[in-house]
């Protein structure tokens, strides 16, 4: 597709948060009346660009961005959120910013309401005047016609469905007379699949009036049929850009997720399981969770005893549910056995009962007690549940804390894991993010568990502390024969220490793939695009190619096999 | 018959007091007129103390306990005007002059402190009258006649500074009552007092439609969203308690005026129990009122206030029944409404958790 | 240097202030001729009166539920047990035993219901609180009208109705702990009795945080979701505080009785629990942590104020300021616990 003029440019833009590269040297452009299509796996640095974009706050706070942004060919450094406003750029968040008992026209109009004159103003200021709603009214009814969906200006946000809802902040985007450029973030996450299809279509009216619109989706079923152009996002740079056209979900997922990587460090890895007929330690059927932005619908799946288990999938997919669900944070049904006899679920202390742990994806709110010392951190639940660092006083009457236990069990994880701290008394709360990890890794090894959850074990920790802790769990399993579950989002990390990795997409797993299935499987299932799409004959071909070069390489069985029967 | 359903369970706490007052009526056995004319002189002393309660309320800062403030405001003013011996209504007038400046400052430090404690300005409002209470006493009893020169002695402790235990407002007593006299079948309506309940009930009304009422309307539902469109969150809480502010200091100068004295140190302690307590009777919620709300609050409230003792004396054979009665349902009607909305607010989390979860109909 | 500014900013400012005035009014104390010894004596009195009523705060604040505002529900949990054990006609040891033993039934009861009710109304739990306390002062008053005591003592002798305002426990419990191994100190009484039966509560209550349970209790007001996923039964916890805490409440206004003499009814609880609070942020306990040195430190720095003010000042410039002095300072400690980002004192 030819490049017409574009109305933004952005030009090597980059990003540091605290020595961190998030972004570097992004370089792309939008026409009027173009729809972009933005993907990128999370943390592919999709919403640290539109903050760029828009300006916010919290990126001059952490020392602005590198290159330039052209607007209408003319270099702009916006000042904050409003200053994009103002040049005609809108931005429509994932989660709703709407007034609730306010209507559907004052909601299009907050802050921006039209007012009746009056004398007072000149005393008083503006915001003196009364509204003029009729006015308001009429605005709105035809800022809803020109999006061309069925809207009512007089209903309150409270009482309207889901989807109206996302129409509602669409339409206050387009109401603004400048808008040149909309931003849509994850618009059609919450949309039933009729209400998603008007909004693709009210989409392409507005580019059709010529509104350039940036549309950022995990769905990339959609991106394909939107889109006029593509770009994608990986580890903060740009990977490729092409014509929507002629592209297919499954080049978009594997460009996402990566390329194969030749050497893999999986050969060295020792796992316990390894080789073994072990009956399953942990198995799973039909479980449903009940968490918000993660839910899991229907997902079956079964551990065997000694295996490091691992489960992937996008954000929102309903991956972390899953040991939520199980470990009793979140509501849930279903069936899970441990060692062949089912277990109730719903509350957290049956599964700490039966030798289950979980180190939460959560680490302030779920994992840590941040204004305790290291000390309480790792002792409680095992003091707690299995009455560990305690002793009976009175003939057993009263279970007295053992202060002195715990202080040294505490110094001797300070020691293994290398936890760098002052003592075992230091509040938690003052240490860094790999640091707290470690002892919410420890909490977990405290109660010396059976089966052992780990969330997200690396999120947020730098390159040393995710080492340490990945290694710490490879050891613990080979030592101890601890069964574990790894959740993680970082699909290298998954494949650089389980055997087989479980997929979950929308609430359900897609597959099971053993690691040394090639990444563009992977991203497939991610995309949950298995069987849907146009064909891409080549790429197509590419990939079997590459899956028989595996095969012969690895002389193991390939792909899918595994993972698709469970469903 | 939904809607029936609906209308009592709305209604439920105005329509438990119609009951409740309709058995102790009867068993007060105090006369009907007498009852009328109280509740048209109560109508007219109070309301405009409880209609000030509406704009935090408004503004999602809750029942407004932080009004004693203002209070304190109009006693000063009418103090410094029992002084200056100016009496009747321009005397008022210049009182609410006077508490006007008092109120604006005294209802932006409410306000900047509430703002520091969002989410519990209530408690917060509640105790910051109890230390402005100490420093209006400190004020009131040691600063006047010693460092503020007080000319009528009248006011003065026997000791020299300090202002009596309490004020006689004779010089404005029931100015606003008998300004426009006006008898209607044997009862006196207070005229002058209604026209300042309606001059502030519009003024709420036309407020409510200006720039200013929507944002503070978009404020106190959603904070966040309001300031994300660029609504002056802060600025705006802060208005809506200086406003509330300087109507209650009105509001205690129209009550005052009309009792005829001036309790120095303790008239004003009770009055955002009171007015709390009645708006809530009327109907009102800790998110939502009106100024329906408040005069069916008055009523209802004063009417037991009128008939508790009696009806208690009569049917138990205790006066001082009644009056614990009394003060029982003034704190129980402000724990229940704030038991109510807490409940409330819970219902509404879990709601919204159930909307982020999307459909699940497909789950066994 | 560092170190003194870090203390500095956790102390906070207001309790430097209360901490230098303090020490001000002992330092004038030679100087205006009033008797230090006299003083010193006064302030353990009311260090024994109210020490187990800001006590009683401590479990609640650690198990998250904000400050007991409704501490009042306690102190008429106390006046039963009191009334109850004088119209049974016990008097001395046994009376204060018996009117202690009741009051912890009644309290026990009183908590579990108000613990209930403050778990289905968490995050607004203050502000009910104190609603909740008032409203149950002004039933309780009905009812002291209209509960059938007979005892003479306490009844109104003729014309009145119910129960009087005020009952003097001469001759019942006086000075019960106030006298017990009390030694003259410089011409002046020390309450060795209350002062060790404070101590003593404290010691247990200490122990009680050395617990499982009371780890448990801990880690529920440091973070409820981290206890919850510990396998601990939040409303369990938090039930079983607001019951300690109303017990102890209860002991406490009977231990300020034997001290004052008298029990008041009616609208005699109204406000107890008001002072309790001032004492315990003053001494640095935050709306979310309590530790027994705050409770400590509060109820000597409180106390000393509302002992010396008034003795200072009407020596020095013969104004009795003392109770202004009282309602900024404690309120203004209350209203600076609040507008703080909840940060504790270790």
């Amino acid at each position: 597709m030819d490049r017409i003029k574009a109305i933004l440019s952005l030009r090597g833009i980059g990003k540091r948060f605290y020595g961190n590269r998030v972004l570097s040297d992004v370089s792309f452009d939008v026409a009027a009346g173009q729809i972009l299509g933005l993907v990128g796996e999370n943390g592919a640095g999709k919403s640290t660009l539109m903050k760029i974009l828009f300006s916010m706050p919290e990126i001059h706070e952490t020392g602005g961005y590198e290159g330039s942004i052209l607007w209408n060919d003319r270099e702009v450094r916006f000042k904050g959120p409003s200053d994009a406003l103002e040049a005609g750029i809108g931005m429509v968040h994932q989660e709703f910013s709407l007034i609730p008992g306010f209507s559907t026209t004052e909601n299009i109009f907050l802050n921006r309401e039209s007012l009746h004159k009056s004398v007072m103003t000149d005393i008083f200021g503006s915001r003196i005047r009364a509204l003029d709603r009729e006015n308001m009214t009429k605005l709105s009814q035809r800022a809803i016609d020109k999006l061309g969906v069925p809207l009512d200006p007089g209903m309150l946000v409270k009482e309207m469905p889901v989807g109206h809802k996302q129409f509602t902040e669409i339409v206050r985007e387009i109401s603004r007379d400048k808008v040149k450029l909309i931003v849509l973030d994850e618009p059609t996450a919450v949309l039933t699949e009729s209400e998603a299809e008007v909004l693709l279509s009210s989409l392409r009216l507005l580019a059709a009036e010529g509104i350039a619109i940036i549309f950022i989706s995990h769905r990339l079923r959609e991106v394909v049929e939107l889109c006029d152009w593509v770009v994608v996002l990986r580890d903060g740079k740009k990977v490729e850009e092409f014509p929507a056209r002629g592209s297919s979900v499954k080049t978009i997922a594997s460009l996402m997720v990566g390329r194969e990587v030749e050497t893999q460090e999986q050969a060295e890895t020792r796992v316990y399981a390894e080789g073994k007929e072990e009956p399953p330690a942990l198995s799973v059927e039909r479980l449903w969770v009940d968490m918000p932005g993660e839910t899991v619908r229907d997902v079956t799946f079964s551990v065997k005893k000694g295996e490091i288990f691992g489960i992937g999938g996008l954000a929102g997919q309903g991956k972390l549910g899953i040991p939520n669900g199980i470990m009793g944070l979140a509501p849930a049904g279903g069936t899970v056995a441990l060692h062949g006899k089912p277990m109730r679920l719903g509350s957290p202390r049956t599964p700490l009962e039966l030798g289950m742990a979980f180190v939460s994806e959560d680490r302030r709110d779920v994992g840590l007690l941040l204004d305790e010392g290291i000390d309480w951190n790792i002792t409680f639940s095992a003091m707690q549940v299995q009455n560990k660092f305690l002793k009976p006083i009175l003939g057993g009457l009263f279970q007295w804390r053992s202060d002195g236990e715990m202080f040294d069990f505490a110094n001797e994880y300070i020691r293994l894991l290398d936890i760098k701290c002052t003592g075992p008394r230091q509040r938690v709360g003052n240490l860094s993010g790999g640091n707290q990890q470690k002892v919410c890794l420890a909490k977990a090894f405290a109660l010396r568990p059976d089966v052992l959850f780990v969330s997200e074990p690396t999120r947020g920790i730098d390159v040393g502390a995710k080492f340490i802790v990945l290694e710490t769990l490879k050891k613990y399993n080979s030592e101890y024969g601890t069964t574990i579950v790894i959740i993680s989002s970082e699909l290298e990390e998954l494949r650089s220490v389980c055997r087989r990795i479980a997929v979950v997409y929308e609430g359900r797993i897609e597959g099971i793939l053993p690691h040394t299935a090639p990444l563009s499987e992977f991203g497939i299932l991610m995309a949950g695009a298995k069987d849907e799409g146009p064909k891409d004959e080549s790429l197509e071909e590419n990939l079997r190619n590459e899956s028989l070069r595996n095969e012969s390489l690895k002389n193991e069985s390939p792909a899918a096999a595994v993972g698709r029967s469970e469903r | 018959m939904k809607r029936l359903r609906l209308f009592f369970i709305e209604n439920a706490v105005v329509i438990l007091f119609v009951i409740l007052i309709s058995i102790a009526i009867p068993a007060s056995g105090l006369p009907g007129k007498f009852l009328l004319q109280e509740i048209l002189t109560r109508l007219g002393r109070s309301s405009f103390l409880v209609i000030a309660l509406l704009l935090p309320i408004m503004a999602g800062m809750g029942l407004n306990f932080g009004m004693v403030l203002g209070a304190m405001a109009g006693q000063i003013g009418l103090i410094f005007v029992m002084d200056w011996k100016i009496v009747g209504i321009p005397g008022l007038l210049l009182a609410m002059l006077i508490s006007l400046p008092i109120s604006i400052l005294l209802g932006w430090l409410c306000g900047s402190i509430m703002n520091r404690a969002k989410g519990r300005e209530m408690v917060t409002g509640f105790i910051l009258g109890f230390f402005m209470n100490g420093v209006y006493m400190m004020f009131a009893l040691y600063a006047m006649g010693s460092l503020i020169p007080v000319m009528n002695p009248e006011l003065l402790l026997s000791r020299g500074y300090g202002i009596r235990n309490v004020v006689d407002l004779a010089s404005v007593r029931q100015t606003l009552e008998t300004f426009i006299p006006l008898k209607v079948a044997g009862l006196n309506i207070p005229v002058l007092s209604y026209l300042f309940i309606a001059a502030v009930s519009a003024f709420i009304v036309w407020f409510r439609k200006t720039k200013f009422g929507q944002d503070m309307r978009a404020v106190g539902q959603n904070r966040a969203v309001a300031g994300a469109a660029g609504i002056a969150v802060d600025r705006t809480r802060i208005i809506a308690v200086i406003i509330s502010t300087v109507l209650a200091g009105f509001g205690q100068i129209i009550f005052l005026q009309n009792l005829g004295t001036i309790n120095t140190t303790n008239s004003h302690e009770q009055i955002g129990l009171f007015s709390i307590a009645t708006l809530l009777i009327g109907g009102a919620s800790v998110t939502e009122a009106s100024i329906c709300n408040a005069l069916i609050g008055v009523i209802l409230f004063h009417l037991l206030f009128l008939v508790a003792p009696m009806a208690g004396k009569n049917l138990i054979g205790s006066a001082m029944l009644g009056e614990y009665f009394r003060q029982f349902v003034s704190y129980g009607v402000i724990a229940l409404a704030l038991v109510l909305y807490e409940w409330k607010r819970v219902a509404q989390d879990e709601n919204s958790r159930a909307r982020l979860r999307g459909g699940r109909t497909d789950v066994p | 240097m560092g170190h003194i500014k870090r203390f500095a900013a956790d102390f906070g400012l207001p309790r430097m202030i209360i901490a230098v005035y303090l020490l001000g009014l002992f330092l004038m104390a030679p100087m205006t001729g009033v008797s230090f010894s006299g003083a010193l004596s006064d302030v353990f009195t009311r260090i024994g009166m109210n020490g187990i009523l800001v006590l009683a705060l401590v479990p609640m604040i650690q198990s998250g539920c904000g400050l007991n505002f409704g501490l009042s529900l306690g102190v008429i949990a106390g006046l039963l047990g009191a009334t109850v054990s004088i119209e049974m006609g016990y008097v001395g040891v046994w009376g204060f035993v018996f009117a202690i033993l009741a009051s912890q039934a009644f309290g026990a009861i009183f908590g579990f219901g108000y613990g209930v009710l403050l778990n289905r109304v968490k995050g607004g739990e203050m502000m009910i609180a104190t609603y909740v306390g008032f409203s149950s002062v002004m039933i309780m008053s009905i009812a002291w009208l209209a509960l059938p005591f007979k005892s003479p003592v306490m009844i109104w002798g003729y014309g009145g109705e119910g129960l009087r305002t005020t009952i003097s426990v001469e001759g019942f419990w006086r000075h019960i702990l106030n006298d017990f191994l009390s030694f003259q100190l410089a011409g002046h009484k020390f309450p060795t009795g209350a002062i060790l039966f404070f101590l003593l509560v404290s010691l247990v209550i200490w122990a009680f945080f050395h617990l499982k349970i009371g780890t448990a209790m801990t880690a529920v007001g440091s973070n409820p979701i981290y206890a919850r996923a510990s396998g601990i039964d939040i409303n369990k916890m938090r039930i079983i505080s607001v019951v300690i805490s109303t017990m102890l409440g209860a002991m406490g206004i009977i231990v300020y009785q034997q001290s004052f003499g008298f029990i008041q009814l009616y609208d005699g609880p109204l406000y107890m629990a008001f002072p309790a609070v001032a004492a315990i942020l003053i001494g640095g306990a935050g709306v979310n942590k309590a530790s027994l040195t705050n409770v400590f430190l509060g109820v000597v720095l409180y106390q000393g104020i509302l002992t010396m003010t008034p003795l200072i000042f009407n020596a020095v410039l013969k104004l009795d300021m003392s109770d202004v002095i009282r309602i900024i300072v404690s309120n203004g400690m209350i209203l600076y616990a609040l507008t703080r980002k909840t940060k504790v004192l270790k």
